[in-house]
């Protein structure tokens, strides 16, 4: 790795705290992030040069502040502070300065970054396209490539978003419990939103998107080390890295989608897995549930069957019905009908199922799953119909192939079936 | 002599490498145990995952259970070796190779070994 690629990896891993300090200083996020770009700048002449700072977060902060503060004057006709040869050689006394104006609050500083991000006055998309870019730092470009739009477009989508908060007026005194846990269940969600946006990508977007899924895995660290004790947020990173080790064997050479009893289970990522388990672990030691526990709960136990009929169906059906109390909803009843089928039968999982038609009319997932108990039931006609509306849902070309197959196999069958019955 | 060869280095920076810059890091390390194998002084090798993943039990009457690392640090113990160095000298060209293979900024802290249990009780 050269000295640059060096600069580049420490720039990147202080970027959530300096800009956060910074937006502190400032209270506004333009500000904060062009002091924060200043300070890269000036640190990629001074750094391979100088060497690296003992504590390069420290030294960002100061230098961006300071920068942003002589804008300030220049801008004010007064006089500039000293050039910045004078500082990008910090003695003690300014980093202890820095220490002091940013490690008590450092938490709640980034905290606060976060959750402005994923304010409950953006509509999800831009919750992930301000948190992309200002937390993790990636390039408009590459944020407009992974949603599909132009460069243009995600700037203007971007700067209305934060005009938006800026009407918003996030308070930056130190939250108290009840509102720093709001919060951080916010900011939970949010790096979860970012997830599923990588994740749940097909076809073109799978390499466009793959970033997102790491980039939701190094938030999810960061607000780990935030917030160390959290059995939800330990809960999150397990569930994001037991989904994640999937990701190598999830599409084949086609890109079309491997389900999970098909996938090839040496190609999970084994590190990946290591890591989500051993946070569920820790979890699970606190005894305090939730919704991100249960379903990294879940992924644990798929990751452990070495083959698929090793599946533990009967324990994830428990954990789904848990998951069922904790946070009702439809779609949650519907995969735990996935589960139920596998070791009740396909007649249990459909009686789960129907009642959920109403809510779930428009749903891709529901009429699929349907269709495949109605399938395994042999009832043809009404699993054809189930799989047609399926398809006219489909979200991706990868989603209609995938129910084509089937459709496929219930034509094949009928044939096999009519050419017995002839003969 | 053995020698705990202890790897710290900013875990931040560590976890933001992309997978192919990680895997590169890796090969070249690779190449070092390699070499050091072949000598026969190489005894066990260990990275390990992010102090996210750490447990810390604290002694007393009633020993303590805390979540992650004992200490919040700079740099992070990332992965040790354990190697067979006749001379301090010989630790620190072992650590100097490691240095070369992978150029982040952390440091190396060589630690001479004063009891060691051996797989299998052998030595490395």
């Amino acid at each position: 790795m050269t000295d640059l690629a060096w600069i580049d990896g420490a720039l990147a891993a202080a970027r959530p705290q300096a800009v956060a300090a910074l937006l502190r200083y400032f209270r506004d996020l333009d500000t904060a992030e062009e002091a924060f770009q200043d300070a890269c700048l000036r640190a990629l002449k001074a750094w391979p040069v100088n060497g690296p700072p003992r504590d390069p977060t420290a030294w960002l902060i100061m230098v961006g502040r300071n920068a942003a503060l002589d804008q300030v004057r220049r801008r004010a006709r007064q006089d500039p502070l000293p050039p910045e040869e004078a500082l990008s050689d910090l003695d003690d006394a300014e980093t202890s300065l820095a220490d002091r104006l940013d490690g008590s609050h450092y938490r709640d500083d980034v905290l606060r970054l976060l959750f402005i991000c994923c304010h409950p006055d953006l509509p999800p998309t831009q919750q992930i396209a301000l948190a992309l870019r200002i937390v993790s730092g990636i390039p408009v470009r590459r944020i407009a490539s992974a949603f599909l739009v132009g460069e243009a477009a995600m700037e203007q989508r971007i700067t209305r978003a934060k005009a938006r908060i800026a009407r918003a007026d996030v308070p930056f005194e130190a939250p108290g419990p009840a509102e720093r846990a709001e919060r951080l269940a916010a900011v939970a969600a949010m790096i979860y939103l970012v997830f599923n946006e990588g994740y749940s990508a097909t076809g073109e977007a799978v390499d466009e998107r793959a970033g997102l899924a790491d980039e939701a895995i190094r938030l999810a660290r960061l607000l780990l080390r935030l917030f160390p004790a959290e059995p939800e947020v330990m809960g999150l990173a397990a569930l994001l890295l037991l989904q994640h080790a999937r990701t190598p064997a999830r599409f084949d050479a086609d890109g079309a989608i491997i389900l999970l009893e098909d996938q090839d289970r040496t190609r999970w990522d084994g590190k990946l897995i290591a890591e989500g388990l051993a946070l569920l672990d820790k979890a699970l030691r606190h005894a305090r549930p939730g919704p991100y526990q249960v379903q990294a709960a879940i992924a644990a136990l798929q990751a452990r069957a070495d083959r698929p009929e090793d599946t533990d169906w009967r324990q994830i059906d428990l954990l789904y019905a848990t998951l069922e109390r904790l946070q009702p909803s439809p779609v949650v009843t519907l995969n735990r009908a996935v589960a139920v089928a596998k070791h009740r039968g396909p007649a249990d999982a459909l009686a789960l199922v129907e009642p959920l038609g109403e809510r779930l009319d428009g749903y891709f997932h529901f009429h699929g799953v349907r269709g495949a108990f109605l399938m395994q039931l042999g009832r043809r006609a009404e699993a054809r119909e189930a799989f047609g509306r399926a398809i006219a849902l489909a979200g991706s070309a990868a989603e209609a192939a995938h129910i084509r197959q089937h459709l496929d196999r219930l034509q094949a069958d009928a044939a096999v079936a009519s050419a017995a019955a002839s003969s | 002599m053995l020698y705990a060869i202890l790897c710290y280095d900013n875990e931040d920076v560590v976890c933001s490498w992309t997978k192919d810059e990680d895997a590169a890091v890796m090969a070249k390390l690779a190449v070092v145990q390699d070499k050091l194998r072949k000598e026969g002084r190489l005894g066990p090798v260990a990275r390990l995952l992010p102090t996210t993943a750490a447990t810390t039990v604290r002694k007393g009457a009633e020993p303590l259970i805390l979540d992650g690392p004992f200490a919040e640090t700079k740099e992070q113990l990332l992965g040790f070796y354990i190697v067979e160095c006749e001379t301090l000298d010989d630790a620190v060209t072992v650590a100097k190779d490691l240095a070369k293979a992978s150029s982040s900024n952390g440091s190396y802290e060589l630690r001479p070994i004063g009891f060691y249990a051996a797989p299998e009780g052998r030595a490395p």
